[in-house]
């Protein structure tokens, strides 16, 4: 039994980590430099061939891919770039940092559920009871990193860039755990794939009509679909949703919250003095943060991997033809999910402006901390009274 | 004297800030989507597509040699563009003709000529100062090459690039 689970979870991890999450990490790297491309008129990276004479070939190979081999190219970029130490570094802290910075958003991934059931197992790594508290926890320790990378880079800009990433993300995170409260009084439940087959049976919490399908089936009555205490619980849901997103934003330090590395100010702030695979590790860690996010948002109030319309998986019918087919559809979805709200991140860091420091200390501290707590007490009273 | 400078009288909608920027993510997104739909016009995709068609009369490219309609090389080698060449890049060994060739009253031509590309600056005074039209700069603008001696262009390289100019000096002519 333990074998099986400690082979389950290894199982699990390569394959969310190595099969899903790189992957994706590197063509949303991609899809940031083409959609800011075509929203600026330009065309963007749109070809990439593969320079197979190099290793003594007659041709170069050319795939009609556009330029979706371009995440390769740049991965290849990378590990063969000159590995450079500057002499004025603190060397321990200045390898360190790059590794802090990565960790943690692999680590978060732990607990989110990216699929129902597969095999007879929980898509998730590890199905804990305190799910969401974890992920604040360990995503809290990647500013370390960043700490870290601009004080071993004993130089200026590296400094500025990392004092004003960890205020930032100290201010910011009060304002996103404090959004979440109100979303885990409704649920009553910490653990991330309960409040999934919640949202299932009762409607995704950002939009409450999703279990449209069940009053259809007769699995419910059409009077639950939408019930009066779920109409009047949709504004603290929606403050929440936007408190959280925008402390998000903050968190994962994307624009217009991205003064950690104001490329204008701070030459590229905290990884200034960092290259080759080291500062790809910072840029991953980045992405891989976002995807994190992304995931947690999805979870929390996109109802993770449920799409109306269709059946839900059980444990013990997982293991058949259509239960396979099924979990693999669910974990599409969830994915899916994860994608489009990867591209709405991008696509507000092309339309907004930086903020400035000033402005963006004041929106944390003096609106966002108090909308997420006055939110949290409108809810306990609709929960209390209604 | 200080001015004091008043602040603009936002209204409620323009403090929060939210509908300006639902107004911004719609300007980015009709971007994104008339680029999708291949309605914005954008710059020329170079290797693909190329300017040559509309390219002026008199664009300066690469330095050529020609040759006339009899296919004889039209240099003298008397070295007024090498003298001209503001960089020295070019570079040309005189040699006499032997008395029994068909053009020997030419006197002299060529036996090296060489243009270092790496330091041509494409100014055009060797086909402006050249007595015999035997110099001409082409409309070549994509002069590559891995190595500096790719871009040594010898005297095959340039009568390669330079091709046939029929019609221009007929001094040289054979009599009939």
């Amino acid at each position: 039994m333990d074998w099986i689970l400690i082979l389950s979870s290894v199982a699990k991890t390569l394959f969310l980590i190595f099969g899903v999450v790189l992957p994706l990490v590197s063509y949303t790297v991609y899809a940031e430099r083409r959609v800011s491309a075509l929203i600026q008129d330009r065309m963007g990276p749109n070809r990439t061939n593969f320079p197979i004479s190099l290793l003594g070939f007659k041709k170069d190979l050319q795939l009609p891919l556009g330029g979706l081999g371009q995440p390769i190219a740049d991965a290849m970029k990378f590990m063969l770039k000159e590995e450079f130490t500057p002499g004025h570094v603190k060397k321990f802290y200045f390898w360190l940092a790059p590794c802090l910075a990565m960790v943690p958003a692999l680590a978060t991934l732990a607990v989110i559920p990216f699929g129902s059931f597969l095999f007879g197992q929980k898509m998730v790594v590890a199905d804990v009871n305190v799910g969401i508290l974890y992920v604040f926890a360990i995503a809290s320790v990647g500013v370390y990193g960043i700490v870290l990378a601009g004080w071993a880079s004993n130089s200026k800009y590296p400094f500025f860039g990392s004092i004003r990433s960890s205020s930032q993300m100290i201010s910011y995170e009060l304002a996103l755990g404090l959004s979440a409260v109100p979303i885990l009084m409704i649920f009553g439940n910490l653990n991330l794939s309960d409040q999934i087959m919640h949202q299932a049976r009762e409607g995704w919490l950002l939009l409450p009509f999703t279990n449209v399908d069940m009053a259809v089936r007769g699995e419910i009555a059409w009077s639950q679909v939408l019930t009066g205490t779920e109409l009047l619980l949709w504004l603290p849901i929606v403050l929440s949703f936007v408190v959280f997103t925008i402390s998000m934003f903050a968190e994962t330090n994307r624009l217009p919250f991205d003064l950690p590395e104001s490329e204008t100010e701070l030459v590229a702030g905290y990884h200034t003095e960092y290259s080759a695979m080291k500062f790809a590790l910072f840029f991953l860690g980045e992405y891989a943060a976002m995807i994190t996010g992304c995931s947690l948002i999805v979870v929390l109030f996109l109802g993770g991997w449920h799409l109306p319309f269709l059946p839900l998986n059980s444990l013990e019918g997982s293991t058949g033809i259509w239960g396979i087919i099924l979990g693999l559809i669910h974990i599409t979805i969830f994915f899916a999910k994860v994608s489009l709200l990867l591209g709405f991140f991008i696509w507000v860091r092309w339309t907004l402006p930086r903020f400035r420091y000033d402005q963006l200390m004041k929106l944390g501290w003096l609106y966002l901390f108090e909308i997420a707590l006055v939110n949290i007490f409108i809810t306990a009273a609709i929960l209390a009274f209604i | 004297m200080a001015y004091t400078v008043r602040r603009p009288n936002l209204t409620f909608a323009e403090k929060i800030y939210l509908p300006s920027i639902v107004a911004g993510l719609a300007i980015t997104f009709k971007h994104l989507k008339n680029m999708l739909a291949g309605k914005t016009k954008v710059v020329m995709q170079y290797p693909e597509e190329k300017w040559d068609a509309s390219m002026p009369e008199h664009y300066r490219g690469a330095p050529t040699l020609v040759r006339d309609e009899h296919g004889r090389e039209r240099c003298v080698a008397c070295q007024l563009c090498e003298f001209i060449c503001p960089p020295r890049a070019i570079r040309i060994k005189p040699d006499e003709l032997p008395a029994q060739s068909k053009f020997a009253k030419v006197e002299k031509f060529p036996l090296e000529f060489d243009i270092d590309m790496t330091r041509c600056i494409y100014c055009g005074l060797c086909e402006e100062v050249c007595p015999e039209q035997a110099i001409y700069l082409k409309k070549d603008y994509a002069i590559t090459g891995t190595t500096r001696a790719a871009l040594m262009h010898n005297k095959q390289k340039l009568y390669e690039l330079g091709g046939t100019m029929p019609d221009l000096v007929h001094k040289w002519n054979p009599e009939k």
